[in-house]
């Protein structure tokens, strides 16, 4: 089938006026909002932490001493104090940065590529297949998620794959949830239904058409769960589920400190505010995502 | 049989549609009873090449229904849809090789354009789907921007949300347009435009016919806009077709108390014309349950006991012109019925 003649497009050199994407407005709008960025410098600096702790502080966050429990901050030589075993916990907490991270975003990333991929099909597909998905996904969705945590590192053993294992397990249904709402009614967009009357096939729509669209909605719920990850990850290593002691991380810390609490409540209190600073630094940055995607459409 | 009838040795008409059915089942109800919502209950048309068909009737009378059958984004329950002679879906004619065939323009304008996609992109993205090369899909985008007036150098790396509505839907039509089909269903193409930018895309809208030698299904409740736009008109009540003819013959001769009750709420210019009183009393019945008999006796002022007895079939009466009304088939026991068929061929 020829296409009917059209007056071919003329090849001047004039320059195409192109509005930024939506990706690059949705930046340029954060970065012109004071409480993104200062959450995001916050999550920057954990990542430096995280990645060059090691080399920043060069105390042992291991080394012990029964001669220095529980100093105070401001001790010399110890600028945060030390913990009930002696340990420098300037030291533990930067190391702490790397474990904490670690088992708080790892999960979540993890369940963000399981849980939008169910999520998608199932909302895209709709009908029987798309009930099925969510009627099972819902029977997970039904359990608190610190009892599900639990219950699924306690059935595959402790140890930190287990522990990541079953965290991103827990995120996989919620996740889906938004998942498949965003995609149902992005199902029913006339620019969806164009793109079928176009002849696409199910595969290229959802890449080009329902993925563009969906996956900033998903996105931004996903960071809200960073600091939950975190939060839960905390909780299996106090019961011993994930991260073993004598390895500094930041819910390990706040749990083994909690009886020094009426001793030193500051030193016991400071893994709390790392948890805090992090988990409300990815919240807020959260929001403000949602607010910088929230234009049109 | 309610579609015209080819002269013997034509070319057959580009669609044809024929006892086209879709029930849509409901879900609920206290002991889960379901009932059906009978959008569209056996329509019969067809469309010759280089012609434009306006559909028009109430909201909820499956207007829409049918474009979206006709367009098999949804499956029909019964019926068969022939182009160019040729059983859409069969191994004749492939669903998507029909579909680079016949292209629709939805309503919405907003909605029906990606808003994470340019305006080019969106235009081009039927040809990559069909195998174009990226480079050429794109400068096929252009110059379709140029032709539908939008300059392609402002337009084509612009957003939706930078648009007006009436700058998007010349943006749809583009993308209608940009698989070179031969027959494109409109769907209140129009509808959602102010009255201005409504006049300006209608006379896009038929350039671009003449010039590329299109053939228009025009959805619409707006008479004025389809009487302007059409050659012929059908009008449909209650999923059913109630008149179909020439839009000369539908606007000035309407046989069916339906179309002339639609006819007189139209406004007028003329003060001596001024519509009174509603011309259709209450609102269409319910499509769950349609009245037996005559769809529109409840509401026709013609309305005998035969009418709430049988069903009319579309009766000729006229050239071309038919009409689903037990006043205009011979012998149906109307008391306005012609005796013989002899009177309906001569009238």
């Amino acid at each position: 089938m020829a296409a009917p003649a059209l007056p071919a497009a003329e090849g001047e050199p004039a320059p195409l006026v192109r509005s930024p994407s939506f990706w690059r407005s949705v930046f340029a709008r954060l970065r012109r909002d004071p409480v993104a960025l200062a959450a995001a410098a916050v999550i920057l600096a954990l990542l430096v932490l995280a990645l060059f702790g090691p080399w920043l502080v060069a105390t042992d966050p291991y080394a012990s001493s029964v001669l220095r429990r529980l100093k105070p901050i401001g001790t010399p030589g110890h600028p945060l104090g030390t913990d009930e075993l002696g340990r420098d916990m300037l030291a533990r907490l930067v190391h702490g940065a790397r474990w904490s991270l670690f088992m708080g975003v790892t999960p979540v990333v993890l369940a963000f590529f399981l849980g939008a991929a169910i999520g998608i099909t199932a909302g895209y597909a709709g009908g029987l297949l798309g009930t099925a998905i969510m009627r099972t996904i819902d029977v997970f969705y039904a359990f608190p998620s610190v009892l599900l945590a639990i219950a699924l590192s306690g059935a595959l053993g402790a140890g930190i794959e287990n522990a990541l294992l079953s965290l991103t397990l827990v995120f996989v249904p919620p996740i889906a949830r938004v998942a498949e709402s965003v995609a149902t009614q992005l199902r029913n967009r006339d620019f969806v239904e164009a793109a079928r009357a176009s002849g696409a096939g199910a595969l290229t729509i959802v890449r080009v058409h329902v993925l563009g669209n969906a996956l900033g909605p998903i996105f931004v719920y996903a960071t809200s769960l960073v600091s939950v990850s975190m939060i839960l990850a905390s909780g299996l290593s106090f019961l011993g589920l994930g991260v073993r002691p004598p390895e500094p991380e930041w819910g390990l810390m706040l749990n083994t400190l909690r009886t020094a609490i009426y001793v030193q409540p500051w030193v016991a209190a400071l893994p709390g505010v790392m948890i805090f600073a992090t988990s409300i630094s990815f919240n807020l940055l959260a929001d403000a995502l949602r607010s910088a995607m929230d234009v049109k459409g | 049989m309610a579609s015209v009838q080819p002269a013997p040795g034509a070319a057959p008409p580009l669609l044809e549609v024929e006892g086209l059915v879709k029930h849509f089942p409901l879900r609920g109800g206290l002991l889960g009873r379901a009932g059906r919502v009978r959008a569209v209950d056996g329509v019969d048309f067809s469309v010759a090449r280089g012609e434009t068909l306006g559909i028009v009737g109430e909201s909820g009378c499956g207007k829409s229904t049918v474009a979206r059958l006709l367009m098999r984004l949804i499956e029909p329950d019964r019926g068969t849809i022939r182009f160019a002679g040729r059983p859409v879906g069969s191994p004749e004619l492939p669903l998507r090789a029909y579909r680079r065939r016949v292209q629709m323009v939805f309503q919405d304008s907003w909605s029906s354009l990606n808003p994470r996609l340019s305006v080019e992109e969106s235009i081009a993205f039927a040809p990559m789907v069909h195998g174009s090369p990226r480079a050429e899909a794109l400068a096929r985008a252009h110059a379709l921007l140029d032709r539908v007036g939008l300059d392609p150098r402002r337009f084509a790396g612009h957003y939706p949300h930078e648009l007006s509505g009436g700058q998007r839907q010349r943006v749809n039509i583009a993308r209608a347009l940009a698989l070179g089909p031969e027959l494109v269903i409109l769907d209140e193409a129009v509808s959602a435009l102010d009255k201005s930018v409504e006049a300006q895309v209608l006379n896009l809208l038929q350039d671009l016919k003449e010039e590329l030698g299109l053939t228009y299904l025009f959805i619409s409740h707006d008479l004025q806009v389809v009487r302007y736009l059409s050659d012929r008109v059908l009008v449909m009540y209650l999923g059913r077709v109630a008149e179909l003819g020439p839009a000369e013959a539908i606007f000035e001769d309407p046989r069916h108390p339906y179309t002339q009750a639609l006819l007189r709420s139209m406004p007028s210019l003329d003060p001596d014309a001024r519509t009174r009183e509603a011309p259709l009393q209450g609102d269409p019945p319910n499509p769950i349950d349609p009245p037996a008999g005559c769809r529109f006796h409840p509401r026709c002022a013609f309305a005998e006991p035969v009418c709430a007895r049988r069903e009319p079939a579309l009766a000729v009466c006229g050239s071309g012109h038919r009409a689903a009304c037990s006043m205009v088939e011979p012998g149906s026991g109307h008391s306005r019925a012609p005796r013989r068929a002899e009177e309906v061929a001569l009238g």
